[in-house]
Formats: structure tokens, C-alpha cells, sequence
């Protein structure tokens, strides 16, 4: 691939590329790329990071031990305000999910890192999995009761079956706005950014007074990259925190 | 979005790989959803059964100790302020004590004081009286001796006078007679 293309294709930094084929199932290549590359490192970067933090275990927290104590407490009083006592075996889960979302998020803002979370794949199956689980433990919790998740309480006996339809539809379509959302977030952004800062090349290439005005260019993309950041870390606790409250809805469906 | 994005991507590459937009590119979904979960649950067993127990442990070891320190010191405070109470009270009694001593020392003094004044007065006045008493009986002897020196001055008198002898009974007589 050309240095060119690179510069100028926005899509360019979506692109898979096989690392070494492993196998195949039903026809299906099964390959390390650059994305489980990545995954991989995001895992070995957040045990590591943790591990790091945790190690002195002082008294009084240093630096590394702060930030280590903070992402912990981050989740555990949201688990905690969310779901209550019984959330408790959820913890491990939703920290994990915001983990691996958040490196990967933060992953992506390097420059030739690959983002992980701008796959909808990838999205989506943690979306579903988080939705699916909800279901699982719902049912394991409450029985049959569970499905009272549909039909609310104290509303007319008319409407109900609409109120019912409408529920189940809401319910249907949180995987998809779980994963979406952050799939569209950081692909939307990525792209973004990608484009205005090909315009400061291209500008610059044209030279004279559009070279010039490269700059507001160069502005908007720096501008956007603190947006970037912003959006990597309130994309990951949304979806943490969106987490939390649809596994409400598994330990008390009754709202 | 993702359509508008995958003509660009289409037109960009111009069929350089498959031409579809990598992120909705139904071939890599087999091998990113492997990955995933090898990956993803690696994660979750690393931080259920690692990370999480030793920062969860730090925090609660931390919570335990100012749990337990905040608890002592406010042992510590009651205890001051039992001490404290334990100290007032103390110098209450002592206070009163004292006053009680005082008064007590003072009404003994005084006791003792008027004992020792009423028995100085007695004895002084019963030396008085002794006094008095001895003054009467020198006066009374002296009283006495002047009859007998009367007496015999007088016998003396009488003798150089008269050149006879008296008597002592005869002068004795008569200075009784004069007496009378």
C-alpha cells in the first residue's frame, strides 16, 4: 500500500490485515491480525497497568497506585449504586467491560494503533453478550416471573398489550444501541479526524494561500482529538453504565 | 454513514482488497469474534481471580485501618474526657475537703485557745488570791508585831519614864485597852 493512500484514505486505519493464518472452521479463515494484535495487547496493558498499581499496596497510594484505586472505585460504586449488594458478582464483568473498552478506546487515539472497538463486530458481541446475559440470569433469578419485565405495573388492561409490544421491541434493541453507539462514536470520530488532518497535508500541498489556511485545519483536528479523548472515556463508562442498568433489570425486573 | 463510507472506501481503493468497508466486512467477523473471546476472557478471568482481589484488598485493609484508628481515637477522646471528668470532681472533694479541714482546725484553735485562757484566768486569779490572802496576813502579823513593839516601846517608855518595872501582861492590857 502506498504512503499516499495512507495519507489520504480515512478508511485506511479500519483495514485487517492477517498477522499469520491459524485455521479454518466451516470455511471460515481464522487468522491473527492486527486487531487480535491489538487485544491482546489492550489485556496485557491493563493487568500489567493494574498489577503495577497494585503491587506496593502502601497505605498512603503513590501516583500508580491512585489511578489504579480510582478505575477501581469508578466501577465498584457504580456496580454498587446501580445494582445494589447483590450486583457484587457483576463487578468482575463491568470492570472488564469498561477495561477493554476504555484501552481500547484510548488505544486507538495512538497513531498506526489499531482500534479495536471501531469494528462493529466487536461492538456488537459484547452488546449482545451483556444483553444475553441479562436474559440468562434474569430467568435463573426470577423463573418465568422474569418476562413481568414486559408487562409493567398498574397500566390499563387495553393498553397493556401495546405497552408489552413496545417493551419487548426496547428490550430487543438494546444490543443494538449498546453496541452501535460506541461502534459509531469511535468510528465517526476516527474517520473525522482522519479527514481534517488529510486536508493539512493536502492543503499544504497546494500551497499558497490555502497552504495558509492548513492551520484552521490543524486547529479543528488537534480540537477534535481532545474531543476524542473525551469521547473514549464517556463512550466506554456508557457503556459500563448501560451494562449496569440492564443487568438491573435481570436481578429486579419489577420496575 | 457506513454506506456513504464504503462507496468513498470502494472509490479509494478501486478494488484494492475486497472493496467492502473493513468495519462491516462479514469475513474478518469469524476471526475478530475468535480472538474476542479468547481475549476478552482472558481479561475477565485476570481481573476477577488477580487484579480485583488485590486492589480490592488494599482498599479494604485501608478502610479497616482508619476504621479502627477513627475508633481508638475516639476511645482515646472519651477516655480524656472521663479523666478529665474524674479530675473535676476530685478537685471538687479536695476543695471541699479542704474547707472542711480549715473550718474544723479553725474551731479547734479557738477551743483550745479559750481552754488555755480560761485556765490562765483561773490560775492567775487564784494567784491573785493568794497574793491578796498573804498580803492580809503580813498586815495582820505586822499588825501584830506593832502591838508587841507598842508593847514593849511602850514598857520601855514607861520604864525610862518612871524608872519601875511593868509587866508585859499590865502593858499588854493596857494597849488592849487602848485598842478597844
Amino acid at each position: 500500500m502506498a504512503t499516499e493512500t495512507v495519507v489520504n484514505d480515512p478508511i485506511h486505519q479500519f483495514r485487517l490485515h492477517s498477522l499469520f493464518d491459524l485455521f479454518s472452521v466451516g470455511g471460515h479463515q481464522i487468522s491473527f491480525t492486527n486487531s487480535a494484535l491489538f487485544m491482546g495487547l489492550i489485556v496485557l496493558f491493563i493487568t500489567g497497568f493494574l498489577l503495577m498499581a497494585a503491587s506496593k499496596a502502601a497505605m498512603v497510594p503513590g501516583r500508580l497506585q491512585s489511578i489504579g484505586e480510582m478505575w477501581y472505585s469508578m466501577i465498584h460504586n457504580m456496580v454498587n449504586n446501580v445494582l445494589g449488594e447483590e450486583g457484587k458478582a457483576f463487578f468482575p464483568l463491568v470492570f472488564s467491560l469498561f477495561s477493554f473498552v476504555l484501552i481500547a478506546n484510548m488505544f486507538g487515539m495512538f497513531p498506526y494503533f489499531f482500534t479495536v472497538t471501531s469494528h462493529v463486530i466487536v461492538t456488537a458481541s459484547l452488546a449482545l453478550f451483556v444483553v444475553g446475559l441479562v436474559v440468562v440470569v434474569g430467568i435463573y433469578k426470577h423463573g418465568l416471573g422474569w418476562f413481568k419485565l414486559f408487562v409493567p405495573h398498574g397500566v390499563p388492561i387495553v393498553i397493556l398489550p401495546i405497552i408489552s409490544v413496545i417493551e419487548i421491541i426496547s428490550f430487543l434493541s438494546r444490543p443494538i444501541s449498546l453496541g452501535l453507539r460506541l461502534f459509531g462514536n469511535i468510528l465517526a470520530g476516527h474517520i473525522v479526524l482522519k479527514v481534517f488532518a488529510g486536508f493539512v497535508v493536502s492543503m499544504i500541498a497546494a500551497g499558497g494561500i490555502i497552504a495558509v489556511s492548513s492551520v484552521l485545519s490543524l486547529g479543528m483536528a488537534v480540537a477534535l482529538t481532545a474531543l476524542e479523548f473525551l469521547v473514549a472515556f464517556l463512550q466506554a463508562f456508557v457503556f459500563a453504565i448501560l451494562t449496569c442498568v440492564y443487568l438491573n433489570d435481570a436481578l429486579h425486573p419489577s420496575h | 454513514m457506513a454506506t456513504t463510507e464504503t462507496t468513498e472506501s470502494t472509490g479509494a481503493e478501486g478494488g484494492h482488497e475486497s472493496g467492502v468497508f473493513p468495519p462491516l466486512d462479514a469475513t474478518s467477523f469469524p476471526s475478530q469474534l475468535f480472538w474476542l473471546v479468547i481475549f476478552f476472557g482472558a481479561l475477565y478471568l485476570l481481573m476477577s481471580r488477580m487484579v480485583l482481589p488485590k486492589l480490592g484488598a488494599i482498599l479494604t485493609k485501608r478502610k479497616a485501618q482508619m476504621d479502627g484508628d477513627i475508633a481508638r481515637a475516639q476511645a482515646l477522646k472519651d477516655e480524656t474526657e472521663a479523666a478529665v471528668k474524674h479530675y473535676e470532681k476530685a478537685l471538687g472533694d479536695a476543695k471541699a475537703n479542704a474547707n472542711d479541714i480549715a473550718r474544723d482546725t479553725k474551731a479547734k484553735v479557738t477551743a483550745e485557745i479559750d481552754g488555755e485562757q480560761s485556765v490562765l484566768d483561773g490560775e492567775l486569779s487564784k494567784k491573785i488570791k493568794d497574793a491578796e490572802a498573804r498580803v492580809a496576813k503580813a498586815k495582820a502579823k505586822a499588825m501584830e508585831s506593832v502591838e508587841s513593839i507598842a508593847g514593849e516601846s511602850a514598857a520601855d517608855i514607861v520604864a525610862s519614864l518612871t524608872g519601875g518595872k511593868t509587866t508585859k501582861v499590865a502593858v499588854a492590857k493596857a494597849i488592849a485597852g487602848i485598842k478597844r
